[in-house]
C-alpha cells in the first residue's frame, strides 16, 4: 500500500493537507481559528475586516435550506484596529492563518492591510466578490477587470504577502477578471463566493425571510457552478486556484481539485457536517486516494483535463 | 427542528410582571430545557428566547421588554403571528433523581422555567428534591411567583425575600443543606460567582449564557466564547468546560464582533 501524502503547497505556504476554512464563517475570533484548527483544517482564514467596525445587516441574516445556505450577514466585523488587536501571535492557532480584507475603495484595501502588517498572517485574501453589501464587491463595481487589476495592484505594492483575490461565480466572464488579478500580481485566485444574490420567501409572512431581502447561495446549490468556475480558471491562468462552494465531503474536495483546484475552502459544510468536517474531509480524501491509486494532492489536481 | 421560520398565532399572553409578558402559541417542537428558539418579526428583526412553557403543543416565551425589538413583541396581541425557528443549542443535562437547586437572576428565570418543571416531576416520584432560588431588583419584577410556590426570593431593595443577591442567598443555603447539583441563568457577573461558589465545594454546576446571537446554529462566529459557540456549543455550560473559558464573566462581543470587557 502507498503512502498518502495529503500536503500542499500553496504559493510557498506550506500545509498538512488541502482544506481551509472560507472567509466569513466562524473566523470571527483567534480562539475560533484555534478550534477549526483543532479539527482539522490545513489553513484558516478571517472574517473580512473593513477599515471601520461594521455592524452588519440586521437579523435574519443567515438561513439554511434544502440545498445549501442564503446569507446577508453584510460584513459586520471589529474594523481593522480591533482585529489587529485580536488577532496577535497567530502562532497560537497551529496553522496559516489568510488575512481577508475588503473596502469601498482601493485605498481602504491598503489601510487594511496595512493595519493588519503588524501580525502574523500567512497570506491576504482580497474579495472582489460580495453580492449582497451596498459599498463592497459587486455591489460597488469590484467585479469589473479595471477594478480588479487596481485594487489588486494597490495591494501588491503594499505587502510582500502572498495575495489572493476571490472572485464571484456571477460574472460570466470569470477568466478575463482573473487574468487581470493575475497581471497585477496576485499570488492565487479563490474561486468562488456566494452566487446570486437569491431569495426565499415565507409564503405566510408573505414576506422574504433575510432582513436585507436578498442573499449570497452557497452550499450544495453552488458547487456544480463553482467546480466549472475553477474548470474554466484551470486553464485560464497559470497562478494557483483555492477552490470554495459547497465543498462537505471528501469526493466533493477530490472533484474540486480534479478541476482544478490546489486547496479547497469550506464554509457552509460547517453546518451540513459540524466543525470537525475539515477532519472529515481529509479522511474521506485519504481513503478514497488509497483506494484510486493517488500517493498525492498534485497528482489529483487538475485531472479532470483532457 | 425547524430550520426556517415557521409562523405561528399568538393565542394567549400572560403578564407576569409590569416589564414581562409571555406569549402562547401552538406549535410542535422537541424542545429540551435550556435551549433557545429565534423569534422573528418581518421587517424588524428576529432574536433568541428560550420557551419557558411547555404544555404539549402549546408553548410559552417569556419576554423582558428591553429595546426596539422586545418592545415590538410587547405590543402584539393575540392573533397576531410571530416566526419561529428551532430548537438551537445544548440544553442542560437534567440530573432529576438527587437534591438540586435553581438560580435565576432577572429574566433569566425564564430559562429555568421548565428545567424546574421537569426537576419537579421527579419530585412527584420521590426522586429528589428542587430548591429554586430568585433574585430581581425589586418585588415587582418577581416572575412566576403563582407557577412555582415556594421560591427563596431576595430582591435589591428588600421589597422581597431578603434583601440582597442570589448569590448571598446560594452561599447562605450551602451552608446548611446539600445540593449535588445547582443550575443558574442571569446576569454573567452572578453566573460566575454561581460557579465560583460550587467550584470550592465540589458541586456540579451547569449554567446558561448569553451571547449577541446572529445565525443560532453554529457558522457565523459572533457568539463566541473562548472558541465555545454559545448558540450550538452551549448556551448551557458545565463548570469543567467553563473553567477553561477564558471569556467567561470578563469578556463579550459587541454587534461588530469586537471582544471587549464585560
Ligand atoms: C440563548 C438566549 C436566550 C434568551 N432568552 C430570553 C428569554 O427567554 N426572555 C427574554 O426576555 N430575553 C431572552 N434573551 C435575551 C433577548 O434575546 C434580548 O433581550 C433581546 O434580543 C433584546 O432585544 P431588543 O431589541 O429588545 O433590545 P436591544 O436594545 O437590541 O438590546 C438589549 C440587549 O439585549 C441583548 N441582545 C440584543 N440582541 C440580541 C441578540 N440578537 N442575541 C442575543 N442578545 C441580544 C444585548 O445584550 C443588548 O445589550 C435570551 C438571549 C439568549 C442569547
Ligand atoms: C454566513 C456566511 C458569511 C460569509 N462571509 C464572507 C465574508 O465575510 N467574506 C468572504 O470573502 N466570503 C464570505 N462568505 C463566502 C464564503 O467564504 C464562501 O466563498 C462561500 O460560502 C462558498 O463556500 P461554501 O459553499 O463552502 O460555503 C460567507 C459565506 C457565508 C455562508
Amino acid at each position: 500500500m502507498s503512502k498518502i501524502n495529503l500536503s500542499v503547497n500553496l504559493c510557498g505556504i506550506q500545509l498538512t493537507n488541502p482544506t481551509i476554512l472560507a472567509s466569513g464563517i466562524l473566523g470571527t475570533t483567534k480562539a475560533l481559528l484555534k478550534r477549526v484548527a483543532e479539527n482539522g483544517a490545513g489553513a484558516v482564514t478571517i472574517k473580512s475586516i473593513s477599515v471601520e467596525p461594521r455592524e452588519g445587516h440586521k437579523n435574519p441574516t443567515v438561513i439554511t435550506f434544502e440545498a445549501g445556505m442564503l446569507n446577508a450577514v453584510g460584513y459586520s466585523n471589529p474594523g481593522v484596529d480591533a482585529a489587529a488587536r485580536e488577532f496577535t501571535n497567530l502562532q497560537d492557532v497551529g496553522v496559516p492563518v489568510i488575512a481577508s480584507v475588503i473596502g469601498t475603495q482601493k485605498e481602504d484595501f491598503v489601510r487594511v492591510v496595512e493595519g493588519l502588517s503588524v501580525q502574523k498572517f500567512s497570506a491576504i485574501e482580497i474579495p472582489l466578490s460580495c453580492p449582497h453589501t451596498p459599498g463592497f464587491g459587486l455591489l460597488a463595481g469590484q467585479g469589473t477587470p479595471q477594478a480588479t487589476f487596481d485594487i489588486t495592484s494597490a495591494v501588491r505594492k503594499t505587502t510582500k504577502l502572498p495575495v489572493f483575490v476571490k472572485l464571484s461565480p456571477n460574472i460570466p466572464e470569470i477568466c478575463t477578471i482573473a487574468k487581470a488579478a493575475e497581471d497585477a500580481g496576485a499570488d492565487a485566485i479563490t474561486a468562488v463566493n456566494s452566487m446570486g444574490p437569491g431569495m426565499i420567501i415565507n409564503i405566510e409572512a408573505q414576506k422574504p425571510i433575510l432582513s436585507f431581502k436578498v442573499g449570497g447561495v452557497t452550499g450544495d446549490a453552488l458547487r456544480p457552478i463553482a467546480v466549472r468556475c475553477v474548470y474554466d480558471l484551470y486553464k485560464a491562468v497559470k497562478i494557483p486556484i483555492i477552490g470554495v462552494g459547497g465543498i462537505s465531503t471528501g469526493r466533493h474536495a477530490i472533484e474540486m481539485m480534479m478541476a482544478g483546484a490546489s486547496a479547497i475552502g469550506i464554509g457552509t459544510g460547517v453546518y451540513f457536517r459540524g466543525i470537525d468536517v475539515f477532519v472529515k474531509v481529509c479522511e474521506e480524501i485519504r481513503l478514497w486516494m488509497q483506494e484510486n491509486g493517488f500517493g498525492t494532492i498534485k497528482s489529483i489536481v487538475g485531472a479532470a483535463h483532457d | 427542528m425547524i430550520e426556517q421560520p415557521t409562523m405561528v398565532k399568538i393565542c394567549g399572553i400572560l403578564e407576569e410582571s409590569p416589564g414581562v409578558k409571555t406569549f402562547f402559541f401552538k406549535l410542535n417542537l422537541n424542545f429540551e430545557p435550556g435551549q433557545f428558539v429565534m423569534v422573528w418579526i418581518p421587517l424588524l428583526d428576529e432574536k433568541p428566547f428560550t420557551v419557558s412553557y411547555i404544555q404539549d403543543d402549546l408553548l410559552g416565551i417569556s419576554v423582558l421588554k428591553k429595546g426596539g425589538f422586545t418592545n415590538a413583541l410587547h405590543s402584539k396581541k393575540i392573533g397576531d403571528t410571530l416566526g419561529i425557528r428551532g430548537p438551537y443549542g445544548r440544553g442542560f443535562s437534567l440530573k432529576s433523581d438527587f437534591n438540586s437547586c435553581v438560580v435565576g437572576g432577572g429574566i433569566g428565570m425564564a430559562s429555568l422555567a421548565t428545567l424546574v418543571d421537569r426537576l419537579n416531576l421527579a419530585v412527584e416520584e420521590h426522586l429528589g428534591n428542587v430548591t429554586i432560588i430568585q433574585g430581581a431588583r425589586t418585588a415587582a419584577e418577581i416572575v412566576y411567583q403563582n407557577r412555582f410556590r415556594d421560591m427563596k426570593l431576595c430582591t435589591e431593595d428588600g421589597t422581597a425575600g431578603i434583601k440582597g443577591t442570589t448569590v448571598d442567598l446560594l452561599r447562605d443555603l450551602l451552608e446548611k443543606q446539600r445540593f449535588r447539583k445547582v443550575y443558574a441563568c442571569g446576569p454573567e457577573r452572578m453566573l460566575y460567582k454561581v460557579v465560583e461558589l460550587c467550584k470550592g465545594r465540589g458541586i456540579e454546576c451547569e449554567v446558561s449564557l448569553e451571547r449577541y446571537i446572529k445565525c443560532g446554529f453554529g457558522v457565523c462566529g459572533q457568539c463566541d466564547c473562548s472558541g465555545q459557540r454559545v448558540c450550538i456549543d452551549g448556551p448551557v455550560f458545565n463548570r469543567e468546560e467553563l473553567s477553561r473559558m477564558e471569556d467567561f464573566g470578563k469578556i463579550i462581543i459587541t454587534k461588530t464582533g469586537e471582544r471587549i470587557i464585560h
